[in-house]
């Protein structure tokens, strides 16, 4: 335990380096407006995706539907924020947003994780697209129009600190024996429930903590941009989510992070690149899985434990 | 125990990071917007080049390069005593809100455009308003009609934001009084866009305005190909006219489909429907006692500008224009009058410029902006037998 | 009476087009389990060549319907080529992202080549309506019945009396085995995506005559509505597909019908998950006891 401790506390520190670094530059000019944006829509995607990440890469259930637990957090926030538009009523939105979204992914996945592969993800994605179309026809929500004037509450610093904390809750979750058992039923279902595991109850945690992050990422997307409306949270933004987590490798962390970055770069610069743009970004995406089709990454993780242990070793020897 | 520490030090990262981010807001720098320097005016293009908006943002590229080619051709814009060239710097947002949001900083900030056109849709607007308020670079949409998109919350309106299209109010009134007045026709069945607030927005404005009897209300979605179960649905139903408040793409389906079904009624239907795609995918035999509202037209209230920019852009992208295409180039020189007006090309004049613009003529008509940002201009109504436009009339 | 007879006319011209699709999906996922995401877009392209021979060559429907099988199925075999073969070995999520790939380079290449505006399809047929019983009826709706259910019973008939067909059997049901008896499983596996291919373009060709719009997005929606048709039938058999195809449509159909437009998508996926929820594997589906 004081290990773990310890490491986290490494953790910590490097994360405090990387906010006052991007501040320095930010105060030095280096990053603008233009880099800020890119930075916040890159945080906003890395939330996302690491979310996605622990219900694909680490309990081995296939969602198509991120998308959907997104846009309960996004609608919750921006709900309350446009009520009460302080810092307390961005926590407060957050909160609603969690635990609407947790509520839904537990009426979605006791009964859908029952369902293997791809019969899951089609389940998924068709529970997403029904929060859609309510989002579209619901009063409160503005229908097609959505909801906007939405309180700028989140700014780089914001999406910063949230993607340190749900990046710590989900490394934590992962190492944790909890953790282990999900990671179990992704092995081996049936070896997992013969050794006493119940499989469903730790696929439905995978998914409820999923779900909950995806929501924060979505609150963060709505007092971001400021608007909101149910095309935002298609299909195609759940394939988006997807694509981060495949690129960067299913079940590393760190290869969500790159992939994640690696995109958020590569939308940055192909903007010059009008009507070529997606034939582009196409080109790419099947190159790389072609020819790296683990992903960027694979299941490599960089750990600052290991770091040391190896530095260790190397003194002894 | 263990579970404990973790939290209690997650919550103290927590607290730490939230102030800190409270503080870090504060560093932007108070200035002017961009200002125009170099011997050309940067003008950027939000434009939606892929994604699912591609048709209709693609059509608003192809009107904004037209006009700045014009205006370059005809010796560029005078600043003062100087005459500049326009430059044209376009990015594409995908037909996401996000990239919308970035392409605004993009542009205002990396390529320092004076003024924007684009983007398109209403939605997108929303998105690249807080970037573009920030730079204090104005931006004109030649497709975002929803009502709210110009006004603040409070009710003040959005310095940074104007449009060359009616907003839905606006045209939604004026079809519901012509429909029960001129038509005299008293009972409407809706056939409206459910996935846009384009087809939100007009069912709204066309239902609290019309006098008549709207006697059903149905959906669809954009994309859609088969409306035969709705069509057949409310073809059982009493009623004078069908409105269908969305797009060509959608409503030239619509038409062939009731037509071919038997309902004779007439079809009425909103900018969305101003395009010569309409007739082509409804075809001619099937396009016929069709009303809708547009903007240019050049056999109404003789528009000289409309028929020009007709032919100048049949005769450079050989086929025939749209709305979109003409609300983007009035946009552009919409610009370009602001620029002249104020004698200066830096962002907030241009804004200033717009905000007062009076008179404009443009191909869409003439344009007075009003104290919300929306151009006040004749609407026309136009109808359509046979595939062609038989009769255009202007209404207030 | 006559409006739920009509209802039900619009409601399998619907699923015809579904079920067309759908079978491609079934198909592939069936031999490759591969989620073929650009099946869709294989249909769109079908569509544009449909548009371009009878706009250029003058062709005259029969032709362009048949030209655009061989083109689609080309179009396949290129595609599995490509882009699935390197990642057969490779974990199969991998390979759906792929295939997502290769769906966004369709419609954004052909975007990028014809524009994204909508085409009207060139008319090579006159629309005649019969009246049967006060039922509307044209001859394209027939001619699409028609030409679905003979693409189908001839499918059936290559799968099940052909030696290409058993290949294609032994190979869905194990691939090691299969290639030990002698299989060849690259040939077998192209000759599938032709297959499917070919299906999707006739579809896509008689859609466009049929609703008389096309565009480079058009496959998007269908494809995944068909997904859904093969997963709700039973995904990798043929006659799930088709009768999946077919419940989408009259499913669409009467929810529109009885005034739940707004909610069209909404109630099919409802229906979906029900589905799935009693019956795991879709309608048709054996569910496989897992063995340890």
């Amino acid at each position: 335990m004081k290990k773990n401790l310890k490491y986290n506390a490494i953790w910590l520190a490097i994360a405090v380096v990387g906010y006052v670094l991007i501040y320095a530059l930010e105060m030095v000019g280096v990053i603008d407006q233009f880099g800020e944006t890119t930075l916040v829509l890159i945080g906003i995607n890395i939330i996302l995706a690491t979310s996605l990440n622990l219900v694909i890469g680490f309990a081995g259930q296939f969602s198509l539907g991120h998308a959907g637990f997104m846009a309960l957090g996004a609608y919750s926030s921006a709900l309350v924020t446009q009520a009460i538009p302080t810092v307390g009523g961005f926590l407060i939105g957050l909160l609603v947003g969690i635990i609407v979204s947790g509520i839904v992914a537990l009426v979605v996945g006791i009964p859908t994780l029952r369902l293997n592969g791809d019969y899951l993800a089609i389940a998924t994605m068709g529970a997403a697209e029904i929060i859609r179309i309510i989002l579209n026809n619901l009063k409160i929500t503005n229908g097609p129009a959505g909801l906007y004037n939405i309180p700028m509450l989140a700014n780089w610093g914001t999406v910063y600190v949230l993607v340190v904390i749900t990046t710590l809750i989900i490394v934590n979750f992962v190492h944790s024996r909890n953790g282990r058992a999900v990671m179990s039923v992704r092995e081996d279902e049936i070896a997992a429930e013969s050794i006493g595991i119940n499989t469903t109850k730790y696929k439905i945690i995978a998914f409820v903590l999923g779900a909950a992050i995806a929501s924060i990422g979505g609150a963060l997307h709505a007092n971001y941009i400021q608007t909101i409306n149910p095309t935002d949270f298609g299909i195609m933004e759940s394939i988006n989510i997807l694509i981060i987590v495949v690129l960067g490798g299913i079940g590393s962390i760190t290869g969500t992070f790159v992939a994640a970055f690696v995109l958020g770069l590569l939308d940055m610069v192909l903007q010059n690149f009008g009507t070529l743009r997606m034939v582009l970004y196409s080109l790419a995406l099947i190159l790389i899985m072609v020819f790296k089709p683990s992903g960027l990454l694979g299941t490599w993780e960089f750990s600052v434990r290991r770091l040391f242990t190896h530095k260790k070793a190397k003194g002894d020897a | 125990m263990k579970g404990k520490k973790f939290f209690a030090m997650l919550g103290a990262v927590a607290a730490t990071g939230l102030l800190l981010a409270g503080c870090s807001g504060s560093g932007s720098a108070a200035g002017g917007g961009n200002k125009q320097s170099g011997n050309t005016i940067k003008i950027g293009g939000n434009f939606e080049l892929s994604g699912s908006a591609a048709a209709y943002g693609q059509a608003m590229q192809r009107g904004t390069k037209l006009a700045i080619k014009q205006i370059n051709k005809d010796g560029g814009v005078k600043v003062g005593n100087k005459k500049l060239k326009l430059e044209l710097v376009q990015k594409d947002n995908k037909s996401d809100n996000s990239q919308v949001a970035s392409v605004a900083s993009n542009l205002t900030t990396q390529s320092k455009v004076v003024a924007t056109v684009g983007p398109i849709t209403s939605g997108a607007d929303l998105a690249a308003l807080p970037n573009q308020t920030k730079a204090k670079v104005p931006f004109i949409t030649p497709g975002g009609t929803q009502d709210a998109l110009t006004v603040q919350k409070n009710g003040k309106v959005q310095p940074y934001i104007f449009r060359s299209c009616f907003e839905d109010s606006y045209q939604g009134k004026a079809l519901a009084k012509y429909v029960y007045n001129n038509m005299k026709l008293k009972k409407v069945a809706i056939l409206a866009d459910k996935s846009t607030d384009y087809g939100q927005g007009l069912t709204k404005a066309f239902k609290k305005e019309f006098k008549g009897q709207v006697v059903q209300t149905e959906y669809y979605q954009a994309g859609d190909k088969d409306f035969q179960a709705l069509l057949t649905k409310m073809k059982g139903k009493n009623f004078d006219a069908i409105f269908v408040p969305g797009y060509y793409s959608e409503a030239g389906l619509i038409v062939k489909q009731a037509r071919q079904m038997g309902i004779t009624q007439p079809i009425l239907g909103a900018d969305g429907f101003a395009d010569p795609k309409l007739v082509k995918i409804a075809g001619k035999e099937n396009a016929t006692n069709i009303y809708y509202t547009t903007h240019f037209d050049a056999k109404a209230n003789n528009n000289a500008k409309a028929a020009a920019y007709m032919a100048l852009y049949k005769k450079t992208y050989h086929e025939q224009a749209g709305t979109f295409d003409a609300l983007a180039y009035d946009a552009t020189y919409m610009i370009k009058q602001a620029i002249e007006d104020q004698k200066s090309a830096d962002s907030t004049k241009i804004a200033t410029g717009l905000a007062n613009l009076k008179n404009f003529k443009g191909v869409t008509g003439t344009i007075t902006m009003d104290k919300k940002h929306n151009p006040q201009k004749q609407v026309i109504i136009s109808k359509v037998e046979e595939g062609k436009e038989v009769s255009a009339t202007a209404v207030k | 009476m006559q409006t739920v007879l009509q209802q039900l006319v619009n409601g399998l011209s619907l699923g015809s087009i579904y079920a067309l699709l759908a079978l491609g999906y079934t198909m592939v996922y069936g031999i490759i389990k591969l989620i073929n995401f650009a099946h869709g877009d294989i249909y769109m392209l079908g569509a544009f060549w449909g548009y371009y021979v009878i706009h250029q060559w003058h062709f005259s429907f029969w032709p362009a319907l048949l030209s655009a099988m061989v083109f689609c199925a080309l179009a396949g075999v290129i595609i599995e080529y490509l882009a699935y073969r390197p990642l057969r070995n490779s974990p199969r999520i991998a390979a759906l992202i792929t295939a997502i790939g290769v769906s966004f380079l369709l419609e954004n290449g052909m975007s990028y080549l014809f524009s994204s505006n909508v085409r009207s399809f060139p008319q090579v047929m006159d629309v005649k309506s019969y009246n049967l019983f006060g039922i509307k009826v044209s001859n394209i709706q027939v001619l699409i019945l028609v030409v679905s259910i003979v693409l189908m019973i001839l499918l059936q008939l290559i799968i099940r009396r052909t030696k290409m067909g058993k290949a294609m059997r032994a190979v869905s049901v194990d691939p090691d085995a299969a290639q030990l008896i002698g299989i060849n499983i690259d040939r077998t596996i192209s000759f599938t995506f032709a297959l499917g291919s070919a299906l999707a373009g006739a579809a896509g060709v008689m859609i466009g005559l049929y609703y008389n719009s096309i565009d480079p997005l058009m496959g998007m929606t269908p494809g995944i509505k068909a997904f859904v048709a093969a997963v709700l039938g039973g995904i990798g058999l043929i006659p799930g597909a088709a009768l999946g195809g077919f419940v989408i449509g009259i499913l669409e159909t009467a929810t529109q019908a009885l005034g739940f437009s707004a909610f069209k998508d909404a109630v099919v996926y409802v229906v979906l998950i029900i589905i799935l929820l009693v019956r795991p594997a879709g309608i048709l589906g054996k569910n496989i006891k897992e063995k340890v």
